[in-house]
């Protein structure tokens, strides 16, 4: 039995999950399918960062339309995400790094941003008062902050579902056609067809891409993450570093989220990971020389969410190239999770009205293969 | 003082000196298999066998002949080659066999072509209301101080629950001079009935009669309440009254300190850790290994004896730990395997030490409501989680446990899920009207215990960085 719906969804990240409720919202009737369950990849398990801050210049657009959304996430999704707004800092630990910090905001500026904002040491220390007294400035972007990753995915899924997609969880989507005019997809013993279908499986969309002849330069990646114990409050915004790969966050109950983006092992198919403490031990050590008050805290736990990143570190988004109703939203190169929720609204957009307001067009696949359609 | 491995690779790392490792890296290094021992102590032993070593304890009837055969298999191990060392934490493996080790405060790393985990059990969660109260501890717990300290409980004490190592704790509390006011025995009335089929294993099993001299010598020193069908611990910031009802009458009862245990589940954390699966088991309720009959997990390379291989005692995880061993001799060194006791040999030594085990498991089954709490009794104490919120993150979509932490860090403490793992598991099959199977089990990720920052910050560079440092 064959059930006929608007849109096909594949991926129950927060891509997917985005993408279903912003079609729900424009009277859509799409079906979201994961074969896991939602958020069980990179959207539940990444660092929950919701950044405008240092991202590439063509994804801005996108950035900022998603901030409204976050900012608003409760009207949204009846939950609040845990989303706060504490700001994000980049530190500059030294005058090189800080010099290359003011071309940046120049840049931004020429470009008509003003997201991010130039700081010296004394505000920067007001912002972050535990760094290193060696650290010169760096760059804010005040309104950025942090969410539950976990939370944010479900909700989206759970809102979306409330909305009246179907969501199937558990079964992999298969045998993925277009025949007819419509794509058709087998879930299990049952099958979907429809006009329109989404590719925002994540680190599995590359090969469904590839399967539909446009194979894209994408790897299977799993950045690490690691959580302490509790310590006491000492810093709110969200602070990376500009030289080395670390970023960290203080959550409201005292523990503290190092990430940075060093690489574990990812076994895809098994939906594993193996973890590389050496590389951890580079970041622990970089805590440790800068912030003294986190000498002592423990490390509770540390994991690798799996998920795909592109050669040129940008998302693959928009309308196929080789084929009419095909969609893909992939791709995001471990800085996806803030672009969710505007993500999904702008691919509703596309999807029904044909464009956007958004700027999004350096992020297509025509940037591998001009469009033959 | 702590010394760090003497080589980066060898052939068999054991993990846990309790019987099976014990026995396992014997063999292991009898066969002239490089062989590391890690364990967590401060001597050997593990549970049963804890401070074999050290204990004050000198009257051996105290303890109970058995306790002193772990005398014998300290020695033949400390008579081979293995490199054996105390208080060493291990806090990952993976299924690549790299092992991350921290030994008095510094970590370091091994790679084994064969890893034997021998990490035990854990005791089985038991949330009644009140069971986090001060005053309320588990009985293994009390047999800890008993065994390094020969401590024993002098103020009211009731101990509650069911099981063996109930009546054992019970008999060496009360022959090192310990008080016990009151028994309460939470066994159901029907296990009795559905274990009578596997009776006859059991009565010619060895267990048969040390248990019932034991349960002998408790019962004519201490009032015995059977039949316990609910049970709280009572009082402000700290026990003062234990509350029971058995046949239809409520008793409430002053005490001091409540031991619990209703028996021990395979410590799971270090093998789930490392990729290996497991299976619920309905009969034992709990997770345990998929595992052939040499002990081999689904990780290539990764075997697990004794009671972290489903509860079997003290005795079959010795002849397990063999199997093991021998397992990864044959793969390692063939020429020294055929030297060995046959492995039919110890299949059968094994079957034998597993007889009896089923009418154990069945008369011993907890009773639901000792496992599946309900209302504000705290299911994770880490996070101060209610059975009532597990429910409610159920009611708004929370699918298994692996989701719950998303709503309510259930798991995310420093525990990792051991105090209540199970428990959440089966909250949420019941609600959900699901198996335990179905439901799933916490993903549990290293370091399996806890390690500083500074720690960690002093492990050092990979191959990688010192490059990318020595390039500038």
């Amino acid at each position: 039995m064959t059930r006929n719906v608007d849109v096909i969804v594949i991926g129950g990240g927060i891509h997917g999950c985005s993408t279903t409720l912003h079609l729900c919202l424009a009277g859509l009737k799409p079906v979201l399918i994961e074969k896991d369950y939602a958020g069980r990849h990179a959207s539940g398990v990444n660092a929950g960062g919701v950044r405008q801050l240092a991202r590439h210049i063509p994804e801005i657009p996108l950035s900022i339309r998603s901030m409204g959304i976050w900012e608003k996430i409760s009207d949204l999704l009846d939950d609040d995400c845990s989303f706060e707004s504490y700001g994000q800092v980049l530190v500059a630990e030294n005058e090189d790094e800080l010099a290359a910090c003011r071309a940046r905001v120049a840049e931004l500026n020429a470009l008509g941003f003003t997201h991010e904002e130039l700081i010296d040491g004394a505000e920067l220390r007001r912002l972050v008062p535990a760094v290193a007294e060696t650290c010169p400035g760096g760059v804010v972007s005040r309104r950025d902050g942090a969410a539950n990753p976990a939370q944010t995915t479900t909700a989206f899924r759970r809102k979306a579902e409330q909305l009246g997609a179907t969501v199937r969880e558990g079964v992999a989507a298969g045998n993925i056609r277009h025949r007819d005019g419509l794509w058709r997809v087998d879930v299990g013993s049952e099958s979907f067809a429809a006009p329109v279908l989404v590719n925002a499986a994540g680190a599995w969309a590359g090969k469904i891409a590839s399967d539909l002849g446009e194979p894209v330069p994408v790897e299977t990646v799993a950045p690490m993450l690691m959580i302490t114990s509790r310590v006491p409050h000492f810093i709110d915004p969200v602070v990376i570093l500009r030289g080395r790969k670390l970023s960290f966050k203080q959550f409201k109950n005292g523990t503290v989220l190092i990430g940075g983006g060093h690489l574990a092992t990812p076994y895809q198919d098994r939906n594993e990971t193996v973890l590389d403490w050496k590389s951890l031990a580079t970041s622990a050590q970089t805590v440790f020389e800068l912030f003294p008050v986190m000498r002592s805290a423990t490390i509770v736990r540390a994991w690798a969410g799996i998920e795909a990143k592109m050669k040129d570190d940008i998302p693959v988004f928009g309308p196929s190239s080789r084929h009419k109703g095909l969609y893909h939203q992939f791709g995001f190169s471990l800085h996806g999770f803030q672009l969710g929720p505007g993500a999904g609204a702008v691919m509703a957009e596309l999807i029904v009205s044909g464009g956007t307001q958004t700027r999004v067009g350096d992020l297509g696949i025509d940037r591998f293969y001009p469009s033959t359609l | 003082m702590s010394v760090a491995p003497k080589r980066e690779d060898y052939d068999v790392v054991v993990i846990g000196a309790g019987p099976a490792g014990l026995a396992a890296a014997a063999t292991s290094a009898e066969a002239g298999l490089s062989t590391l021992l890690l364990d967590e102590n401060i001597g050997p032993g593990g549970q049963v066998f804890r401070a074999i070593s050290s204990t004050p304890v000198t009257e051996r009837d105290q303890l109970g002949a058995d306790y002193w055969i772990g005398a014998d298999l300290v020695q033949s191990l400390r008579a081979g080659s293995a490199e054996i060392i105390q208080r060493a934490t291990v806090w990952s493996l993976d299924r690549n066999l790299d092992i991350a080790v921290s030994i008095g405060g510094a970590s370091a790393f091994v790679k084994a072509k064969r890893v034997i985990l021998s990490t035990g059990a854990l005791e089985r969660p038991f949330p009644i209301p009140g069971w986090t109260l001060p005053g309320v501890m588990t009985a293994g717990a009390a047999q800890i101080m008993l065994k390094s300290s020969a401590l024993v409980p002098d103020g009211r004490t009731v101990i509650a629950g069911q099981g063996p190592l109930l009546w054992l704790l019970a008999a060496q509390i009360l022959r090192l001079g310990g008080r016990i006011d009151r028994i309460l025995d939470t066994t159901q009335r029907g296990n009795y009935l559905a274990a009578l089929p596997h009776a006859f294993a059991f009565l010619t099993s060895p267990y048969f009669a040390k248990g019932l001299s034991m349960m002998r010598e408790v019962k004519a020193k201490v009032q015995l309440v059977s039949g316990v069908t609910e049970l709280s611990a009572e009082g402000d910031g700290q026990l003062a009254k234990v509350s029971y009802v058995a046949g239809s009458k409520r008793e409430t009862i002053p005490a001091d300190l409540l031991l619990l245990h209703q028996g021990v589940v395979p410590n799971v954390n270090l093998a789930m850790s490392a990729g290996v699966e497991h299976r619920w088991d309905d009969l034992q309720l709990c997770w345990s290994p998929v595992l052939d009959a040499s002990g081999n997990s689904s990780v290539a390379g990764i075997a697990i004896a004794g009671d972290g291989a489903g509860i079997g005692g003290a005795n079959a995880a010795v002849v397990r730990g063999r199997i093991a061993a021998r397992a990864a001799i044959e793969a390692l060194a063939p020429a020294a395997a055929a030297k060995l006791a046959p492995m039919a040999t110890l299949r059968s030594d094994l079957a034998k030490a597993e007889r009896g085990r089923v009418f154990l498991d069945t008369l011993f089954r907890p009773a639901p409501q000792f496992r599946i709490p309900s209302g504000d009794t705290i299911v994770c104490r880490c996070e101060e989680v209610t059975a009532k919120d597990v429910l409610d993150s159920v009611a708004i979509g929370a699918t298994g446990p692996n989701q719950l932490k998303a709503y309510r860090r259930t798991g995310m403490g420093p525990c990792q899920g051991r105090l209540c793992g199970l428990t959440v598991t089966e909250l949420m099959a019941q609600a959900r009207g699901k198996t335990p199977q179905e439901i799933g089990y916490y993903r549990l990720r290293a370091p399996v215990k806890p390690i500083t920052l500074a720690e960690l910050a002093a492990v050092p560079k990979s191959e990688a960085d010192v490059k990318a440092v020595v390039r500038g």
